[in-house]
């Protein structure tokens, strides 16, 4: 028998080389202090037009009303949903980065969490605009969202799952903003002490709030790091569970199942991870973060890719053998439909995006390789929303009464919103890497080498 | 400004180890007012700083559990006292159902106060102007170096011996931090002038913005689309139809469903000659009665339709019904003059069915024979 010649217990370093403490400020503060190049300016076009693209759509809806979307009966929710549960998805993996893998101790969270983390932001605001928007008249949507004190005596329904998903997305965001936040905190105190313009001085002063690096502090900001993460894990998994209630708690074939809130949250991290992976193979290159940002971390994150895709997968087979083995010809009929029914390109694109290409990531060579593993990213990103359109729409389009069977076609506006939706994602990401820095500084001067004294 | 007073006495370090060591030597020579800024947590600084566990955990705990019970009372309340209603066939009390909402509100005010507190009372921020802010100390700090602040107001602190503590530490470097006074004290007033323009730029941007919102935006198309349809309203003038009403009014001889015509317009004799009250002077019918006659007819005939009502003196006065005049009438016609009117008072024809109408006649019977009683009542 031969000895594996793996060694499980080689934690690779958190950061390649050994930079020194400086040396990692001035090369993530680099793209602060320095003028945006040319690249940036035609990325930051492209994204702008086509956020331009989004909120002329959302401007004709808002003048029009929803009957500029190709939502109709028997399809009562299309585009709207599926953008919202793909953005919210996509969120997931900045929380899982920066709690989950705290609470686990992964060193190599270091590089990448501060990313996630922001893109997480980004991507539950670009989730909120659906269910805002799809009300039509949205200054006035407080009143069926939230519970105030209003003439009618009325409150809203607390047994909802709509509306618990209104407090569970909205939790979500502001824990996560507070999450980031505070770990900016120590960051923005570094800008403002190596600041040269008045402006960055008092703007970085504002927001580092008189941030000393204090002992005394940093005892309390370690604590209370550790209770976010601490909220944030059960929270993260909290939002898909509710978002797949919308789903789960009703009574149409191929939603009413229980495997829908581990499916769907392993779905969302799955496509956050790829997204990240995406985002940070771009970045690294651009701003020289190769040694920070390192082919390992990137690797991990492909372990994470296709075991969340595994877990995908085995959902899809398991919702099959269950329609088959309930016995109940409505479910039979949902997953015979979505498989070779008017839907079936879009089941198959899912199937090959999520289920067939993630599973190369076994193969070493093409996980370490930056060219197929972005290609892999961005299929597993359309497979990931095609996943929420076939379960949105075939089960919506074929129900209980063949009479009443329509066939949903998204209009010119559906797209519109959907590409402002990703014009004002990656607006945001360009804005982000510019003003704040991308990588967390106090952290990884935290994890270089010899950062930590030799007795501890 | 000139900046005299000592803050502290500084000491700068190139690694984590020398920074634990002078951290240690600090704290085993008995001061108490010190504090170690490093540009990251270093492990084993606060057992070397002897600091006590942090009790921010509690402020968890507490606002976890009040938010948590906080938010399921207040649901509980909302479904089994404010507006009790029975959805999807649940009991009232259907907690599963609260545990999302719950689970969220106890991790939002948990996260939010944990986060508030930390921010304002264990690190007492925002604050940009302490005396090691904008220091060549502060800067090195922030960067890559070690540093420990001695001040002093230590009980034990003098400049001296402080010195020679730190310098005996092999730092980098030991230098005074200096401050201000006047300008640590400085503090924003209330009515501070920049203060109150902020106030009331702000008063003004939101009370207009809401004026806009509320009296203009909500009546602009395409907003008004709901108040404001492309169709005629009842009671808008038009040049479509001779009498410039909008509203139409039926042709003659039509006849409304349920309606019956009443056949003797301007004909009090005959009515009181052939109508006879179809109702039987039951209680329903007299409860009925007196119901349409205290709302109908009591404000001008008075309660007890004795012609008593407020509007005795302001009004042409309203005639008492107990008059023999009335009190003779046969039914009918006391009928007629609800349902046609007479003299001022208009037909009540519109407001009070047939059927009450017969009922009000019951009524005001009733009342006759009480203010007329003859001996064989009280029998």
């Amino acid at each position: 028998m031969s000895t594996s010649a793996i060694d499980y217990t080689i934690d690779h370093p958190a950061v390649a080389g050994t930079p020194s403490a400086a040396s990692i400020d001035e090369v993530i503060a680099a793209p602060i202090d320095s003028k945006p190049s040319k690249g940036w300016w035609i990325g930051l076009a492209i994204t702008g037009s086509m956020l331009g693209v989004g909120i002329l759509s959302i401007s004709w809806l808002f003048y029009k009303g929803t009957g500029v979307w190709g939502v109709n009966q028997p399809v009562g929710w299309g585009f709207d949903i599926v953008n919202f549960v793909f953005w919210v998805g996509i969120g997931h993996a900045g929380t899982l980065i920066s709690a989950i893998l705290f609470l686990l101790r992964q060193k190599w969270r270091t590089g990448i969490a501060r990313f996630a983390e922001a893109m997480t932001i980004f991507a539950v605001m670009c989730a909120l605009i659906f269910p805002l928007i799809h009300t039509g008249r949205p200054w006035l949507a407080a009143v069926y969202l939230f519970p105030y004190p209003n003439q009618h005596g009325l409150w809203v329904n607390f047994t909802s799952p709509l509306l618990w998903d209104v407090f569970a997305v909205s939790t979500y965001f502001t824990v996560s903003f507070v999450f980031w936040y505070i770990g900016l905190i120590p960051d923005f105190a570094m800008l403002r002490d190596r600041a040269t313009t008045k402006f960055k001085k008092i703007a970085y002063s504002i927001f580092s709030l008189g941030w000393r690096h204090s002992n005394r502090h940093w005892q309390h900001y370690e604590k209370a790091y550790l209770i976010l993460a601490g909220f944030s894990t059960p929270l993260v998994l909290s939002v898909h569970t509710i978002v797949s209630f919308d789903f789960a708690v009703s009574v149409i074939p191929g939603w009413h199942t229980t495997i829908f809130p581990p499916y769907f949250v392993a779905g969302a991290v799955f496509s956050g991870f790829a997204m990240v992976q995406n985002v940070l193979i771009v970045t690294r290159k651009y701003f020289n973060l190769e040694h920070i940002i390192t082919i390992n971390h990137l690797e991990n994150m492909n372990k994470v890719i296709v075991l969340t895709g595994s877990i995908v997968g085995y959902a899809y087979a398991m919702e099959f053998f269950i329609a088959w083995y309930s016995g109940n010809p409505l479910e039979q009929f949902v997953f015979l439909n979505r498989a070779l029914g008017p839907y079936a390109w879009a089941y198959w694109t899912m199937v090959t995006c999520n289920v067939v290409f993630p599973q190369l990531f076994w193969i070493k060579k093409v996980r370490t390789n930056i060219i197929g593993m972005f290609i892999i990213g961005v299929f597993v990103n359309v497979g990931m929303w095609f996943e929420r359109f076939v379960i949105v729409v075939t089960s919506l389009s074929r129900d209980f009464l063949p009479s009443s069977w329509g066939h949903y076609v998204p209009t010119a506006v559906d797209f519109g919103v959907f590409i402002g939706s990703i014009g004002l994602f990656f607006t945001l990401v360009l804005l982000f890497v510019r003003v704040l820095p991308v990588v967390s500084m106090s952290e990884i001067k935290a994890v270089l080498p010899g950062a930590q004294p030799s007795r501890h | 400004m000139n900046k005299n007073l000592l803050y502290s006495v500084t000491a700068l370090f190139d690694t984590p180890d020398g920074i634990i060591h002078a951290a240690e030597a600090v704290r085993n020579a008995g001061y108490k007012r010190y504090d170690v800024h490093t540009p990251y947590p270093v492990h084993g600084m606060d057992d070397a700083m002897e600091l006590k566990d942090s009790k921010l955990g509690f402020i968890t705990l507490g606002a976890g559990l009040l938010g948590g019970a906080g938010v399921f009372a207040f649901i509980s309340w909302v479904f089994l006292a404010a507006y009790p209603n029975v959805i999807g066939g649940k009991p009232y009390f259907s907690w599963p159902a609260f545990v999302p909402v719950t689970f969220e509100i106890t991790v939002l005010s948990a996260v939010l106060l944990t986060i508030g507190s930390l921010i304002v009372f264990f690190f007492k921020f925002p604050n940009n102007s302490h005396p090691l802010h904008d220091t060549p100390y502060m800067k090195n700090v922030s960067s890559d170096k070690f540093g420990i602040s001695i001040q002093a107001n230590d009980p034990k602190f003098d400049e001296a011996a402080v010195t020679a503590l730190l310098s005996s530490l092999h730092p980098l470097t030991v230098a005074p931090v200096f401050y201000d006074e006047e300008e640590l004290r400085h503090t924003w007033t209330t009515f501070d002038p920049k203060f109150l323009a902020l106030l009331v730029g702000v008063a003004l941007f939101v009370s207009g913005s809401t004026y806009l919102h509320l009296n203009k935006l909500l009546y602009l198309p395409p907003f008004d689309w709901m108040s404001n349809q492309n169709k005629f309203k009842p009671q808008t003038p038009t040049a479509q139809y001779d009498d410039t009403r909008m509203m139409r009014s039926a042709p003659d001889g039509t006849v409304a469903r349920g309606f019956i015509p009443y056949p003797f317009k301007g004909m009090p004799d005959s009515a009181g000659k052939y109508l006879v009250n179809p109702l039987q002077p039951t209680s329903e019918a007299l409860a009925l009665g007196k119901t349409k006659f205290l709302t109908y007819c009591s404000p001008c005939h008075g309660n007890f339709a004795r012609g008593d009502s407020r509007l005795r003196g302001q009004f042409p006065n309203p005639p008492t019904l107990h008059s023999d005049k009335v009190r003779n009438w046969p039914d009918g016609n006391i009928f007629h003059v609800i349902t046609e009117g007479q003299n001022i008072m208009p037909s009540y024809a519109s407001q009070v069915s047939r059927e009450e109408r017969w009922a009000i006649v019951h009524y005001v019977r009733a009342l006759q024979r009480a203010f007329n009683a003859k001996e064989s009542d009280t029998q």
